[in-house]
């Protein structure tokens, strides 16, 4: 009989369903095979001219029917993809899932593209640019655009197509929102509020305007000239990360449930961890505090000690500040240890899928623990000597993986780690 | 019966064109025939309730933080500074960084400049993608974008005010709202957290704002009237407000340790999502009355009725159904403030306790007086398009 109650008598949470969608295809497979073979999902930018951008590159997804139709519908059929390939592996009617929904999705807008389409339908009056916006907006005889600019209509749909059960949550703590959906819905079951959750992070929001945006910040990549090179966490020439696309989608369970009906359990979510950074707005406080409170967190949240982490799926942006910090993070909680551990990023891979990052991280991290093997940190050619890891340099490796830690840092400051194991501690 | 894990309301910050701060908004709501502040030119036909004027630096000390601020940003900062003021937290460093918080939010304003000068240049432009990259890349100001990110809010709260045990933003107008409100509570409930800052803004004097209404044609346009006289008028129904509204929840023996001041208990928070299209508004009231555990006998309801048509008659007939219940709907003072409008309500629901006095009606043609102490009051939440919640707010 497997104990179902964690070290603090909380139920144990099981992973019962894994989806996933990258700009290295759909689904937990391909996506596994390109990932452990080293490929890059990283190519030049066809969505939109690139006239004037710095960036021309980044790992959108382009290969949807809703790739080319904006955020919000792109953003919806990401989500939609892997929700229902972790439903569907979990066993769950995917019609009918029956719990609730954490979705952390981007924030939405009305697209440039309805903009444009709204302001050039009608041309002929004296009026300012949002007066004829409102004028024409409220003439509009169908709820298409007007849906794209709700906050709750991505969660809304999916809450029709899984059948999930109540107000579904929409999120967002930036960089962090896939492993913020995770831990909601993990402590949703611990509440005993729900015996299953479905947690999905979804991107689809890589348009022109955000490129520019994140570029104006000075947070992109410029490598453009060999794609797949661009994105290089822990690298000495790291210059950014790319901008990207995806999702990742798990489904949530009480042991008890999940034993109780016969599911295969695919992993467990020990543990949740987060601190909130008060130094600046893009800017992580520089020894490191926050990331590590929040590191400590997960650990104590999961009743592991420093010692019992095998691998650290690690935030590794490929940006300068980051990757420095998070090395600064690690080894301030791992100590010596930390120049042995497998850390290794899969965003040098797939590129920077924001708020789809945790959840899609995630999904690699519980794969990473099952198939006994880590994917690599690619693009490894130019250590950086101040960041002293073992990043599973460019090549997949074989390794018995028990436990992983899982890193989301986000602008905002809005940092969460999750703690993941192979089996019930 | 109260029990230690109980959760309780510490602190309230508000803002609105009232005015600002809890006993500001509580002796003007009580004032009978309270007429609203309205702004009826600056946005014709729509009317708006403008903020009010606000000094910035009383909740937001530094000019650098101000600046990297849009309006909506600064005015959810300075909503959550008031809320931590009047819980004794602010300052106070151990209970700050060990501090939960749950925010709704929307998103910021764009820079309607370089939106206005993008859309004329269309015009007379084909290449308008090009067009896009040539004006954002040159125009744009860098950091507007922070201050326009909907998670940004909790970030600046957590720069200004050293909110930083943990940081969570809900999006989904007044869905997002709710949902804040009851996962707070549930998280104090079980015992995952002892303290936490909840709420929202909403800054409507943006044309995008109010775009985002009206592509479904949701506001009320012409003459300006009360939240349950607009079926019929001209327009969706719906007039908005500027405002924000956060609320800081305590465990209930957490805050008699520390010897605060409890407004008010927080009982049952429920939600709800009807498919609406399907015609599931009607039994989705109905079901979350009946799951928020209504006390027997006569009933303050603070509303956050939107106005917009279907959802505002939906909950009107719900709430009619039983005459026990006496129904304010804020909004008429107020306007919507979307995902600031639940946790408003709930706060206007705890003065009410707390001061043992209900609100006249504020609009005596639609709602009937209430007599006598109310010992729980009941706040809604309606969403003009998608998602239900209410709570019940007991005495202390």
């Amino acid at each position: 009989m497997a104990n179902l109650r964690d070290h603090m008598g909380r139920p144990i949470v099981a992973v019962t369903g894994i989806g996933v969608v990258t700009s290295l295809g759909v689904g937990k497979t391909d996506n596994w095979a390109a990932l452990t073979s080293g490929k890059s999902g990283i190519h030049p930018i066809t969505r939109f001219p690139i006239d004037q951008l710095n960036t021309r590159i980044s790992g959108m997804v382009d290969f949807l029917p809703s790739s080319s139709k904006g955020a919000s519908p792109l953003t919806y059929e990401l989500a939609e993809l892997a929700g229902i390939e972790a439903v569907a592996e979990s066993g769950i009617d995917s019609s009918d899932f029956g719990g609730p929904l954490f979705l952390a999705s981007p924030p939405v807008e009305l697209d440039w593209a309805d903009r444009f389409s709204l302001y050039n339908s009608d041309k002929n009056t004296d009026e300012t640019a949002a007066e004829r916006l409102l004028r024409v907006a409220r003439g509009l005889k169908e709820l298409d655009i007007f849906e794209t600019t709700q906050f709750g209509s991505i969660a809304d749909r999916l809450a029709d197509r899984l059948g999930t059960r109540g107000l579904p949550i929409t999120l967002s703590t930036a960089c962090a929102s896939g492993a913020t959906a995770i831990q909601l819905g993990v402590e949703a079951i611990r509440r005993g509020e729900c015996d299953r959750a479905l947690s999905i992070g979804a991107d689809g929001s890589a348009t022109a305007e955000a490129l520019i945006r994140f570029s104006l910040l000075s947070a992109l990549s410029t490598h453009n000239d060999i794609p797949e090179k661009a994105s290089k966490p822990f690298s000495r020439d790291r210059d950014g990360f790319v901008l990207a696309e995806g999702s990742g989608a798990l489904v949530l369970e009480s042991l008890e449930a999940a034993l109780a009906r016969g599911a295969t359990v695919l992993g467990i979510l020990g543990g949740c961890g987060e601190k909130a950074d008060d130094f600046h707005r893009t800017r992580s406080k520089p020894d490191a505090s926050p990331a590590i409170a929040a590191v400590r967190a997960a650990l104590a949240d999961a009743g592991l000690s420093e010692d019992e982490i095998d691998y650290v799926n690690a935030h590794g942006t490929s940006t300068p500040e980051n990757d420095k910090m998070e090395h600064l993070a690690l080894s301030t909680v791992f100590g010596d240890r930390i120049g042995s551990m497998p850390v290794s990023s899969n965003k040098s891979m797939i590129g920077h899928t924001l708020s789809a990052a945790g959840a899609v991280e995630a999904a690699f991290s519980l794969m990473t623990m099952r198939e006994s093997v880590i994917p690599p940190t690619i693009n490894y050619d130019n250590p950086d000597p101040a960041i002293v890891l073992d990043v599973v340099p460019n090549k997949k490796r074989n390794a018995e993986i028990g436990t992983v830690l899982s890193n989301s840092f986000g602008f905002g400051g809005q940092n969460t780690c999750l703690v993941m194991a192979r089996e019930p501690v | 019966m109260s029990s230690p894990r109980d959760v309780v309301i510490t602190g309230i910050g508000l803002v609105s064109s009232l005015g600002e701060g809890p006993d500001t908004h509580w002796q003007k709501l009580v004032q009978p025939g309270l007429q609203p502040v309205l702004e009826a030119a600056r946005f014709a036909p729509y009317t708006v309730h403008p903020l009010p004027e606000i000094d910035w630096n009383l909740q937001i000390a530094k000019r650098g933080d101000q600046r990297q601020m849009e309006t909506w940003q600064r005015l959810g900062t300075y909503a959550a500074g008031l809320a931590l003021d009047d819980a004794g937290i602010k300052g106070n460093d151990e209970l700050c960084t060990t501090m939960d918080m749950v925010v709704a939010a929307g998103g910021g304003e764009r820079d309607e400049a370089v939106d206005a000068a993008i859309l004329a240049a269309s015009e007379s432009r084909n290449d308008r993608d090009v067009l896009l990259n040539e004006k954002l890349t040159t125009e744009l100001r860098p950091t507007l974008f922070l201050a326009q990110l909907s998670n940004l809010l909790a970030g600046n709260i957590s720069i200004v005010h050293k909110v930083t045990g943990s940081s969570r933003t809900f999006m989904g107008e007044e869905g997002a709202g709710v949902a804040a409100v009851e996962t707070a509570a549930a998280r104090i409930r079980s015992g995952q957290s002892t303290h936490i800052l909840v709420g929202g803004a909403f800054q409507t004097e943006h044309s995008d704002m109010l775009l985002g209404y009206e592509l479904a044609g949701y506001l009320h346009r012409g003459p300006w009237k009360p939240v349950w006289q607009r079926q019929g008028a001209e327009g969706g129904g719906l007039v908005t407000g500027s405002g924000g509204a956060f609320l800081v929840l305590e465990q209930r023996e957490h805050a008699q340790n520390r010897g605060r001041k409890i407004y008010a208990e927080l009982g049952p928070v429920v939600s709800g999502r009807a498919r609406r299209s399907r015609g599931e508004l009607d039994a989705e009231i109905a079901t979350l009355l009946k799951q928020a555990a209504l006390p027997s006998g006569k009933l303050l309801a603070l509303s956050g009725a939107s106005g917009a048509h279907t959802a505002t008659s939906a909950e009107k007939a719900a709430l009619d159904t039983n005459p026990a219940i006496s129904t304010r709907g804020f909004a008429t003072l107020t306007g919507h403030m979307k995902e600031a409008q639940f946790p408003f309500a709930v706060a206007l629901a705890a003065l009410a306790v707390d001061r043992k006095a209900a609100y006249p009606v504020f609009d005596a043609a639609a709602e009937k007086p209430f007599e006598g102490i109310p010992e729980a009051v009941l706040a809604t939440a309606i969403g003009y398009h998608q998602f239900e919640g209410m709570a019940l707010v007991n005495a202390a």
